[in-house]
């Protein structure tokens, strides 16, 4: 029996309940498992787990992404317990949306909830501290990291949440004691659209997708951005299925480093090319939120190191 | 002591970087601050590798190119330009100021005018401190 | 003194009670704390409006339709666009079979181990026990039943996690005939389900046990939910009504006016805000006619309305309030039941719709505004309020989640039931549990990510004469 465990950090639960998308196949998977630790499943508790051996949990699972010092202590922990670290699902490899948090500093983001909301009735202009009375909160770090930025991470379990066929590839490899998995394509080649995807396409316009009416056509040459060039294959397309372009949530192909700089490239190529330059910033500064747009699951990482903004 | 900046400068084979070059071998003088790497296309330089070098601690990149319609692979400048704007948007909404970023175009020609742009670039850098990027 | 729920993170895994003792051993305070603080008010701030829906799914993925339906209806309204029929029949069969699986889940998973099995071991008291208990036949009903609902949450929202099809102004995809016809085998399913369920519940009600649960803690609180023009119980779309302790409507709100109405208060201890009725005042930790506590979620909502929009769960209606308003919060659970049933009943009749696979899907925006879109999510009231500006970015957001709007309410359960069960300094892992069924009642996101297989990891610190005196740690 292999011991597993499984730890969520700062994230949604829906890695949590991707974990149960595979239905009926849970009560077998019961039977080749023993859960050592999985504070939703269990009555382990951090005592335990400290207590255990150095690497006697054979997989460990670690969703959501480190915004406490408490998800900080476990990811260390799970890294000494463990033989093999994952990390599964988007906040904990890329940082997901609440990555988009780290281009705001904690005190933007108190003036948001407490100070400057709409309502809040707040005339003393209190906020939340660590230490109040004889109450304590635990401390939230300055900026939101990924995992591997705190420990070394041996595989990554992509998507938000993972879908579950890639869920179920990545279980049995990892079983077998295999770190890699999953297809090293993009997402297009597998894309319900495929064939209507021309081989040239030259923006002229971008569209929003909630401003056009869809056709059904591949949605590039529809104008509209979908993130399917720069995002690795694996959910089979879930998101166009629906008629909604992808938005990138199971990151890159390995050998890609950073998504978003991957898709700017194939934008870049996508437009007219001897275009007048006037034009071209026109046509780009119609690109709205491209931040939110390219970097929607993966930009804790574009400030890694979380600065000060620069005077501009 | 005053700040200097750390510069990196992806030159393009045939024109900015043989620019660069000229500019050396007729002993025009430009600032010691510029780590120049030769690509042999502007058209080479990915997004990722702008990102990267302010990662690694750059406080301005350069990006040298041939003059529009001069490039050898026909238009890999046009395509740099593209991806200079698009860049240039995002490191304004990461909270980073776009004059960080400089595109120009260098023929093999122009040794003056690549040592008067570098200097331009790198006065601009030091006025603006180091990047609030990197360490 | 005051306890923090954080509105906007799911608050999985990350919950704490304090509870001090006084001199005699006996429960002078008790607090619950959530202390994770995420920034979805923040971050959103300069994202594409379209994006909203995707985004606010990532509050939780537990309830993620709620969040991605409350975005979809605020952009509605913000862009002008009001859905057409078709598209809205679509939203709220997605809604339904949503509500379905999470009160499945709440109930068998989650709280509802405390009602089925009891003062059991911990060891025990997980889904495991339960199907331990009641068979593995029963375990797979439970399993299936819960899939079909996701099934056809991924056919009508294109994901059975974080679904996409919801956009300004309607749905991205249609239903086709195939597909409709085997959501309502699946949904005439679900119904004789939700009967099993009901009745497998019912065994436990009137026994002693249950009296015991009840008599743990009841308050006299203003509750709030959402009903139909007829005032029957809606999850998608309608007004909101707030009834007094006594029962009497207290107002009946439009949406678009929903913060005339609440308002939220800071404390320094806390990273969470506490919502009150704003005609009523901050009171406090107290109930009654005098304070602006009020209760949302399947209590709130059956006890604001006044009957169901099916026929076997308006039955079951009729029993349940027929002395009026119910005030025990054990009451949940009976609320839950008959919404699960309603849910499944409201699938079936949805999917029969003549209209439910038109073609008409989407009203396209026109020009952006300001938004205000509620929904009762399975725990509450969910309200997301977003300003645009002119190119379609969101200027500003607010939101006010499900499980805030109880943050006071449960504080005061967890001390109540405190007090009832410690005494003289007495404490155990099964009196402790008894202290957190009273929560569990109303099955707070910080259930979310543990709803699994099992309990809501919590640490209990009991302070006595200025120091811990005892912790106990659960699940965490
Ligand atoms: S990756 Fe997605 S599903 Fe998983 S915890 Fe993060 S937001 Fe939730
Ligand atoms: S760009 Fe998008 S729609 Fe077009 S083929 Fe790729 S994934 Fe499909
Ligand atoms: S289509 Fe894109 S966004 Fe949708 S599930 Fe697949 S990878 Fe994720
Ligand atoms: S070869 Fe110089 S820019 Fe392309």
């Amino acid at each position: 029996m292999a011991k597993i465990a499984m730890y969520w950090g700062a994230g949604c639960g829906g890695c949590d309940v991707s974990l149960l998308g595979i239905h009926e196949a849970l009560l077998d998977l019961l039977d080749v498992l023993e859960i050592v630790f999985w504070p939703c499943a269990t009555d382990f508790k951090y005592e335990d787990l400290e207590k255990m051996k150095d690497k006697s949990i054979d997989v460990a699972f670690y969703n959501g992404a480190i915004r406490t010092e408490e998800n900080e202590h476990i990811a260390k922990l799970l890294r000494k317990k463990a033989k093999l670290l994952v990390a599964y699902g988007s906040c904990a490899s890329k940082g997901c949306v609440i990555g988009l948090a780290n281009l705001s500093t904690k005190e933007d983001i108190f003036d948001a909830a407490y100070l400057h909301n709409e309502s809040t009735k707040n005339p003393d202009g209190i906020v939340p501290q660590e230490k109040a009375g004889d109450l304590e909160l635990p401390a939230i770090l300055p900026y939101l990291k990924t995992l591997d930025q705190v420990v070394e991470v041996d595989a990554v379990i992509p998507g938000c949440p993972p879908p579950t066929p890639v869920l179920v590839e990545a279980l049995n490899a990892l079983l077998e004691g295999k770190t890699t998995f999953g297809k090293e394509v993009a997402l297009c080649d597998e894309c319900p659209r495929k064939d209507t995807k021309p081989d040239k396409i030259e923006i002229t316009k971008f569209y929003r997708w909630h401003e056009k009416e869809d056709n059904g056509d591949c949605f590039l040459a529809q104008n509209m951005i979908c993130m399917g060039p720069a995002t690795r294959a694996g959910c089979g397309g879930e998101c166009i299925a629906a008629n909604i372009p992808c938005t990138g949530c199971m990151g890159t192909v390995s050998r890609v480093k950073d998504q978003g700089a991957s898709m700017m490239s194939a934008i870049a190529s996508l437009m007219e090319e001897e275009m007048d330059e006037e034009k071209e910033r026109e046509l780009i500064a119609s690109i709205h939120d491209m931040v939110g747009t390219f970097y929607k699951y993966s930009a804790a990482r574009l400030l890694p190191k979380g600065r000060l903004k620069d005077e501009s | 002591m005053s700040f200097e900046p750390k510069i990196v400068a992806f030159l393009c084979n045939w024109c900015a970087y043989a620019g660069a070059d000229m500019a050396g071998t007729s002993r025009i003088k430009y600032p010691a601050n510029v780590v120049p790497i030769r690509v042999m296309c502007s058209g080479r330089v990915d997004p990722e590798f702008v990102l990267d070098a302010f990662e690694k601690g750059a406080d301005g990149v350069f990006i040298g190119g041939c003059h529009p319609g001069d490039c050898h692979y026909v238009s890999g400048n046009y395509r740099t330009r593209k991806r200079v704007i698009m860049m240039k948007k995002l490191l304004q909404e990461m909270g980073i100021n776009p004059a960080r970023l400089r595109l120009e175009w260098v023929s093999a020609t122009e040794g003056k005018k690549f040592a008067t742009v570098i200097e331009e670039f790198v006065n601009e850098i030091k006025e603006l401190g180091p990047s609030p990027e990197g360490e | 003194m005051k306890v923090s729920i954080d509105p906007i993170t799911r608050l999985e895994g990350h919950g704490r009670i304090e509870i001090f003792l006084n001199d005699k051993g006996n429960v002078d305070r008790a607090y619950m704390q959530i202390p994770e603080l995420r920034g979805f008010e923040q971050f959103c701030r300069g994202r594409k409006a379209e994006d909203m829906p995707i985004i606010t799914a990532r509050i939780c993925g537990v309830c993620p339709e709620a969040h991605h339906v409350a975005a979809a209806k605020a952009l509605d309204r913000a862009f002008h666009a009001e859905p057409p029929e078709t598209a809205k029949k679509l939203r709220e069969l997605l809604y339904n079979a949503y509500y379905f699986y999470d009160h499945c889940l709440h109930l068998y998973y989650l709280g509802g181990i405390d009602v089925l099995l009891g003062d059991v071991p911990k060891e025990e008291r997980n889904v495991i026990g339960l199907i331990r208990k009641f068979g593995l036949e029963v375990g797979k009903e439970v399993i299936k039943h819960r899939r079909y609902a996701m099934e056809i949450v991924k056919t009508l929202g294109g994901r059975e996690i974080h679904p996409v099809s919801s956009i300004p102004g309607g749905v991205s995809k249609g239903l086709t005939e195939e597909e409709r016809a085997d959501i309502e085998k699946k949904a005439e399913e679900c119904i004789d389900f939700a009967t099993t369920t009901m009745n497998i519940f019912k065994e436990v009600f009137g026994s002693k046990r249950w009296n015991e649960m009840l008599g743990l803690d009841s308050m006299q609180t203003y509750y709030m939910g959402m009903v139909d023009k007829k005032n029957r119980a809606n999850y998608y779309d309608g007004d909101i009504r707030v009834v007094s302790p006594d029962g009497k409507e207290f107002a009946k709100i439009k949406p678009d006016d929903i913060f005339k109405y609440v308002e939220e208060t800071v404390e320094e201890w806390t990273y969470v805000k506490f919502p009150y009725l704003k005609k009523v005042g901050w009171k406090g930790f107290t109930d009654g006619m005098e304070s602006g506590i009020y209760r949302v979620g399947p209590l709130g909502r059956l006890n604001v309305a006044d009957g169901m929009n099916t026929k076997l769960a308006m039955k079951e209606f009729t029993e349940f309030k027929k002395n009026g308003p119910v005030h025990e919060t054990f009451g949940y659970y009976q609320a839950r039941l008959i919404e699960m049933l309603n849910a499944a009943e409201r699938m079936y009749e949805l999917s029969r719709d003549s209209g439910i696979t038109g073609t008409d899907l989407r009203t396209m925006p026109g020009e952006p505004g300001d938004g205000i879109g509620v929904v009762e999510a399975a725990r509450g009231t969910l309200i997301h309020h977003y300003k645009l500006d002119k190119n379609g970015l969101v200027e500003e957001v607010n939101l006010i989640v499900a499980t805030t709007n109880n943050n006071a309410a449960i504080n005061m359960s967890v001390a109540n039931a405190a007090r009832k069960v410690i005494k003289k300094g007495k404490v155990d892992d099964i009196l402790l549990n008894k202290v957190e069924s009273a929560f569990r009642c109303y099955d707070p996101c910080l259930a979310c990510a543990s709803h699994a297989l099992g309990e809501t990891p919590l640490v209990a610190n009991i302070h006595w004469k200025g120091k811990v005196y005892k912790r106990l740690e659960k699940n965490v």
